[in-house]
Formats: C-alpha cells, sequence, structure tokens
C-alpha cells in the first residue's frame, strides 16, 4: 500500500492508539493537516503552540498515556520550546511533532526554518529530525517507546515538508529490534545484592523515612507503596511531583517536605537515621543546604535512571530499578526496620505542635487563599484532579488540597513554568473527561495562557478555574518581602485589570467573582452546577499572604520558619 | 579595575585526574553535538576528542574522549553520557589500564643556524620528517601523549612552529582480563 509520509505519519499515530492530538497548523506541517481530515484522532486546535505542549502534558499526567503534541516549523516549533523543557524536568511522556522545511532547503535560512532539532537537544530524551518517508513509521514507533519507557520524556520528531509528501510503501514496526536504537536498553536486572544491602540497612533502622518522588507515579508503584508502608509501619512524605502517590489522609502521611513542607514531613527527613529514596532526585527545593540535609541518615536510593545515583547525595545502596519492582522485591525479601514507636512519637509531636496552619479569614473578606482552596476540595468529589500554575497559590494547592489518588495533581515542578495551570487541566480534562478537573491558578500565571480557554469553550472541555487574585506577582513579593526588605520591584499586577469575569465571558466561559466568605460559597456552588462550559472564578485573595512554612533558598532545613502564628513555641 | 582575564571555561593541560572513555556511538546526524552539547551542559570538562569509523561496521563509530575526573565525578560523567540514545556503549580506561596513543604534526623554519638543532630535536624524539622545502620541515610523531609533549616542549626554542596534535585514541592494555579491568 502506497500512502504518502504525511498519511504514514497520521496512521503511525493511530497504530499507536493516540486518540488525542493538541496542536496548531502552519506551512510545514500542512500536509499531515490533510490526513488528519480522514483519521479518528481528535485534533484541539489551540491558541498559542505552548498551549498545545502544556496540554499535552496535562494529558499525560492525568491518563499515564503518553501527549502528543503537533507544530509547524520555526516560531511554531520555538513555541513548544517552553513546555518540552517542562516535560524534561518532570520526566512526562510526552511525543512532539514539527513540521521542516523540505530537506534540500535545511540550512539554507528558509522561511521559517530553524533547528528545533539542535535546539531541543538539551531538553528531550532524544529527537529525530526524519530523512525520508519510509522511514516516518520507525521514527515514531521509536518516539513513543522512548517516550514512555526507562525514565519517561520528551521526544521530538521533525518531518520535513517534503518527506511528508513524498511516497512510502507502508510498514510499521512490529518489534522492538526494528525501531534501531541499539544504544537504549531501558529494562535493567534487579540487583539482588543490592536489595540484600537495603534490607540489611532497613533492619538496623529506627528513624527510617520513605521519601517518595515522581518516579513512583510514574511507575505506577502506588499499590506496591501502601502494602511495603503499611507492612513496615514507616513513615511517608510525598514530594511536590509524587502528591497523590499515596493517600493524604494515611495516617502514615506526613505531607510534603522541601521548602514548603509540612514541618513534621522536613524535619522527620532532617532527624531520619534511613531514607528511602523512591525515584526522587533530591532536587534542591526537598534538600536545602545540601551539606545539611538529613545528616545522620543512610540512603537508599531507587530510581530506574541511574545517573541520579550520588548525582546530589552520596547513596549507600543504589537499586537501578523502578519503583514498583524494588518494592515488590524489598518486599518479597521482609525488610522490616525495628520498633518505631519512639519515632512515631516524635513525629506525631511535632504534627501536634506545627500543623498546616493560617490565618481565620473575615468574613467580610480578603479571602484567605488556603482557606478557598480547602473549601473547594470539600465541595468536589473524590478524584478530582486539579492543576495549577506556579507561584505561592501552588504551593497552597499541594499543601492544602487532599490527594487520594494517582494522576491528581497535575504541576509543574522541576522547571516551575507560570502559565501552565490552564492548558494543563484542559488536556487532564481532554484525557479523563468524566472526572472533575479544576485548576487553581494565580493572577500572573492565568495572564500567560488564559488564551486557551477559548480552546477548551469551542472544543468542549468544561474545566474550572480558580484565579487565586492577590493582585501580585506574589511568590516574588514574598521573597521581596522577607528577603529584600519589603523592597517591592515589579511585582505589583492589579486585582481590576484586567476584568477577569468580563474577560472569561469573552472567551465563552462563565465568569465568577468572590470577594467574601458568602459570595466564595456561592460561586463554589455555583460552578459546581455548571459542567457544559467553563468557568472562571476571580477570587479576590488577601494581599499579604504567605506560604509557610518556609525553608529560605540554600538554608538549612534546620532553619525552617513556621507560620507567624507557631513562632516562640519553638 | 583593569579589565580581568576573559574566562575560556577550558582546560589546556592533561588533567591530573583524566580518564579515557571509549565510546562507541551511532553513526548518525548530530551525535557529536549531543556529546559536546552534554558536557558543555553539564559541565564536565573534555581534554580532547578523537573520532573515526568503528571496526568494521558503518553504522557506528569509536569516539574516544579524555574527560577531567576533576570536573564531575566518573560516574556522573558515564551516566549522563549513557542515556543519549545514540551512545552504544561506553569503555572507561583509567589511565595506568590504557595504551594511550596521539599523533603530532610540526612544521617548523629551517635556516642554517637552526638546521642542525632543530634535525637533532626530531631525531631525538623519534619523530620522522615527512614533508620539506627549502625554508621549513614538517615532523611526525606517533606516540604516547608524554612523547608529544615533550617533543612539543624541545620545539618552542624555533622559530615558525606550526602544531597540531590529533588527541588522543586509547585500547585497554593486553595482557589483563576484562573483569581486573572493571574492578580497577
Ligand atoms: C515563566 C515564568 N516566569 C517567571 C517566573 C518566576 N515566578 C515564580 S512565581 C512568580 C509569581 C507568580 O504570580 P501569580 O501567578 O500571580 O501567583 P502567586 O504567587 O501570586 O500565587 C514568578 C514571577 C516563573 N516561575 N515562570
Ligand atoms: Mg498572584
Amino acid at each position: 500500500m502506497q500512502l504518502t509520509g504525511a498519511q504514514a505519519l497520521i496512521k503511525s499515530l493511530e497504530q499507536q492508539g493516540v486518540d488525542t492530538v493538541f496542536g496548531l497548523p502552519g506551512g510545514a506541517i500542512l500536509p499531515v493537516y490533510d490526513p488528519l481530515l480522514d483519521s479518528t484522532i481528535r485534533h484541539i486546535l489551540v491558541r498559542h503552540e505552548q498551549g498545545a505542549g502544556h496540554m499535552a502534558e496535562g494529558f499525560a499526567t492525568a491518563t499515564g498515556r503518553p501527549g502528543v503534541a503537533m507544530v509547524t516549523s520555526g516560531p511554531g516549533a520555538t513555541n513548544i520550546v517552553t513546555p518540552i523543557a517542562n516535560a524534561h524536568m518532570d520526566s512526562t511522556p510526552l511525543v512532539v511533532i514539527t513540521g521542516q522545511v523540505a530537506t534540500a532547503s535545511i540550512g539554507t535560512d528558509a522561511f521559517q526554518e530553524c533547528d528545533i532539532t539542535g535546539i531541543t537537544m538539551g531538553i528531550t530524551k532524544h529527537n529525530f529530525l526524519v530523512q525520508s518517508a519510509q522511514e516516518l513509521p520507525r521514527a515514531v514507533a521509536a518516539a513513543f517507546h522512548l517516550a514512555t519507557t526507562g525514565r519517561p520524556g520528551p521526544v521530538l520528531i521533525d518531518v520535513p515538508k517534503d518527506v511528508s509528501q513524498s511516497l512510502m510503501d507502508w510498514w510499521y514496526p512490529t518489534s522492538v529490534a526494528e525501531y534501531d536504537l541499539p544504544g537504549y536498553r531501558p529494562d535493567v536486572d534487579l540487583d539482588e545484592d543490592a536489595v540484600a544491602a537495603a534490607v540489611a540497612l532497613i533492619a538496623r533502622s529506627q528513624r527510617p523515612v520513605l521519601y517518595v518522588g515522581g518516579g513512583t507515579l510514574k511507575s505506577h508503584a502506588s499499590a506496591q507503596l501502601l502494602a511495603f508502608a503499611e507492612r513496615t509501619g514507616m513513615p511517608i512524605v510525598t514530594t511536590l511531583m509524587a502528591r497523590g502517590a499515596f493517600p493524604d489522609s494515611h495516617p502514615q502521611h506526613l505531607g510534603m517536605p522541601g521548602m514548603h513542607g509540612v514541618y513534621a514531613a522536613v524535619t522527620a527527613i532532617q532527624r531520619s537515621d534511613l531514607l528511602i529514596s523512591l525515584g526522587a532526585r533530591f532536587d534542591d527545593r526537598v534538600t536545602g543546604k545540601v551539606s545539611a540535609f538529613a545528616p545522620e541518615a543512610k540512603v537508599i536510593h531507587v530510581d530506574i535512571d541511574r545517573a541520579e545515583f550520588n548525582k546530589v547525595r552520596r547513596a549507600d545502596v543504589a537499586i537501578q530499578a523502578n519503583v514498583a519492582a524494588a518494592l515488590e522485591a524489598l518486599d518479597a525479601s521482609g525488610a522490616t526496620p525495628r520498633n518505631l514507636d519512639a519515632w512515631w512519637g516524635e513525629i506525631r509531636s511535632w504534627q501536634r505542635q506545627y500543623p498546616l496552619v493560617y490565618d481565620v479569614p473575615a468574613t467580610d473578606g480578603p479571602l484567605r487563599p488556603q482557606h478557598v482552596i480547602e473549601s473547594i476540595a470539600r465541595s468536589s468529589e473524590p478524584g478530582t484532579i486539579v492543576a495549577s500554575g506556579v507561584g505561592q497559590h501552588q504551593m497552597w494547592a499541594a499543601q492544602h488540597w487532599k490527594f487520594e489518588e494517582p494522576g491528581t495533581w497535575v504541576n509543574s515542578g522541576g522547571a516551575g513554568t507560570m502559565g501552565f495551570g490552564v492548558p494543563a487541566a484542559i488536556g487532564a480534562k481532554a484525557g479523563r473527561p468524566d472526572r472533575t478537573v479544576w485548576c487553581i491558578d494565580g493572577d500572573g500565571c492565568f495572564q500567560m495562557t488564559a488564551q486557551e480557554l477559548v480552546t477548551a469553550r469551542t472544543e468542549g472541555i468544561p474545566i474550572k478555574v480558580a484565579i487565586l487574585n492577590n493582585a501580585y506577582l506574589g511568590m516574588v513579593r514574598q521573597w521581596q518581602e522577607m528577603f529584600y526588605d519589603e523592597r517591592y520591584s515589579e511585582v505589583y499586577l492589579s486585582a481590576d485589570l484586567p476584568d477577569y469575569v468580563k474577560w472569561a465571558e469573552s472567551m465563552g466561559c462563565v465568569g465568577l467573582r468572590a470577594t467574601n466568605l458568602k459570595e466564595m460559597d456561592d460561586v463554589i456552588s455555583e460552578a459546581n452546577e455548571i459542567n457544559d462550559v467553563p468557568v472562571v472564578i476571580d477570587f479576590r485573595t488577601d494581599v499579604t499572604e504567605k506560604v509557610f512554612p518556609m525553608v529560605a533558598a540554600g538554608a538549612s532545613n534546620d532553619d525552617i520558619m513556621v507560620h507567624p502564628s507557631q513562632r516562640g513555641a519553638k | 579595575m583593569n579589565a580581568p582575564e576573559p574566562f575560556a571555561g577550558v582546560i589546556s593541560h592533561t588533567p591530573v585526574r583524566h580518564h579515557i572513555l571509549s565510546v562507541l556511538v551511532e553513526n548518525k546526524a548530530g551525535v557529536l553535538a549531543r556529546i559536546a552539547g552534554l558536557f558543555a551542559r553539564r559541565g564536565f570538562n573534555i581534554y580532547s576528542l578523537a573520532v573515526a569509523p568503528s571496526e568494521g561496521h558503518a553504522r557506528f563509530s569509536r569516539v574516544t574522549i579524555v574527560v577531567d575526573a576533576e570536573s564531575a565525578p566518573l560516574e556522573q560523567i558515564v551516566g549522563q553520557l549513557d542515556k543519549l540514545v545514540n551512545v552504544v556503549s561506553i569503555t572507561d580506561l583509567a589511565p595506568k589500564d590504557a595504551l594511550e596513543r596521539e599523533l603530532l604534526l610540526a612544521s617548523i623554519d629551517l635556516d642554517d643556524e637552526s638546521r642542525g638543532a632543530v634535525l637533532d630535536a626530531v631525531a631525538g624524539a623519534g619523530a620522522a620528517i615527512v614533508d620539506v622545502d627549502a625554508g621549513r620541515v614538517t615532523a611526525m610523531l606517533a606516540g604516547t601523549p608524554g612523547a608529544c609533549d615533550a617533543f612539543e616542549r624541545s620545539l618552542e626554542i624555533f622559530a615558525g612552529v606550526e602544531l597540531h596534535r590529533t588527541g588522543r585514541v586509547a585500547l585497554p592494555r593486553l595482557g589483563r582480563t576484562v573483569s581486573e579491568r572493571a574492578e580497577s
């Protein structure tokens, strides 16, 4: 069967089981958009290519399947660079297809030419510049294989226009051997000696902590984690990337560690004698000052990526494996710590002394952002998915939303990309239309990618957006207040400009506003009643509210600053 | 204040704790850029790098990289390099286990006064004369990096020296088993 490269590309995506593609056409990718008309694949037309990338990320995080985005060459390709970098930092499986100028024009500065494989070399797991139509099926199959196996990540396929226009004899790889990836071996054999060494360390430990990172979600290890945790009775912390990997309601769960972590979670790590890192990477936002991080702890480091071992913190035992396999092996060998009663006694006292708190909101406003989040959470059904932007609102969402299952928290962790929230929420809802999807956003973030609400309305993707409108680039304002003598430089945004309600309405969404507690309850109920179009709520929150606890950048976790109302007690 | 010396960020002497990575890569467009880019963005120093098609197989090339194991732990360098999809295998050779060789070409001005000293230096290093004309001579030395260093230094006193070195290539020394090599 003879097909054009474009037809072969679409057919290859269908072979991979792709049902949704986020994108926006243009000259170099035009040929590919034609066979799309005849395909079962749903294409979601975005308003900016950054939106396509973040939607694909939200889709991937919520569904556990790779997200797919397709854009044209030149500016289309550069517009999606930020999501690619974001996915690279957060190990999100993504396949990005870019159009490219015809092979004969490459290197001539042709119209809308840009070296996107060069640009994305350092921010993709791998990329391909496809040289012939005959090679397209292999490139697609290999891209999905790379994106989803081992440590997942973004893969880019650059398709020159003449490649998509020329004819090929249809074929599709039927085995990994045909992918032509002689240097790629994602499967690793579990090292029995390392497992035995880990079991021995666990057996000696009196103050262990399970330090759960995003790799636990990526390897679908929540069931294994629950079994291992309950059998051993160890305390658990889940990083920003791992929220939802272990139920927040579980009594062994201490919450999130790190710069804005729960006091007990941060302190348990600091005092631990054994850290069992499960798909975490000792990010500086978790460790604080590395030399002062968990100074007495031995480290068992489980990761599928061996380059993570000893990168930041020396591991006493390194187990190269996916988290699920490692936990099963540890469980099978009966790894058990010593009696943890004394340890739990200490932890419980930290929890009692320093719970997450915030000031009680005044009835007539302004609203407290944490209270808004808790109120939305309380009114939401189980399994609701939450996406967020980047800033204070993100930290409050991570702290105050109670996550109970994997795939319910969609956020930009490693890159901290403002504007991630709205498109990521749309992507999540496109992938999980059965779920309610909230985006907890900041006013600054919202202004970066809000145009995608037009996409959401057009495509019938009814997400709900809560803007925690503090009129500021709040997180930066917080740093200037605390570390720059309250010298506020370029952080004021205004609460009223833009008018978020009108803006929402102009995009075909329902726009609501709440300035006091009564309005807050009313608009949340109203939003929950609306299931056909997107809803945007402008919550007027306290400008001066800060995220606590906080470990200052570069400081030791021992110098954690708790909420002002808890100071003095310490 | 005077303008400070520009920071080059590269090293021009053999690093004290260097290692030789013999890297088998797929012969695909952009592979060298991927390796170079990885070293640059991770802050690993390359001292020298040599590339050529590998034994028998048009599909693969062998890249010999001398890395500065002071700039980053070797484990990190190897671990990150191994993640490049086009990298098929990496053999890490400690200097004591490696047979290292390098090629040096040097052209030198010759006049009646310097002729004797230049030819002595060439002969002393065991280099060969491979090209001559009325006023210049080109010598070639294939040898250990140390021998090349010494020859290069011995030429410093002459005029008009133009010198190129290939960067080194290496193979494991014979007479040691693979497992012995892995353990050391
Ligand atoms: C694209 C991008 N630019 C700049 C930053 C730096 N930054 C981090 S948080 C933040 C403020 C975010 O403001 P807003 O969305 O209003 O959230 P808030 O902190 O007020 O909740 C900024 C500017 C960033 N993370 N991403
Ligand atoms: Mg704000």
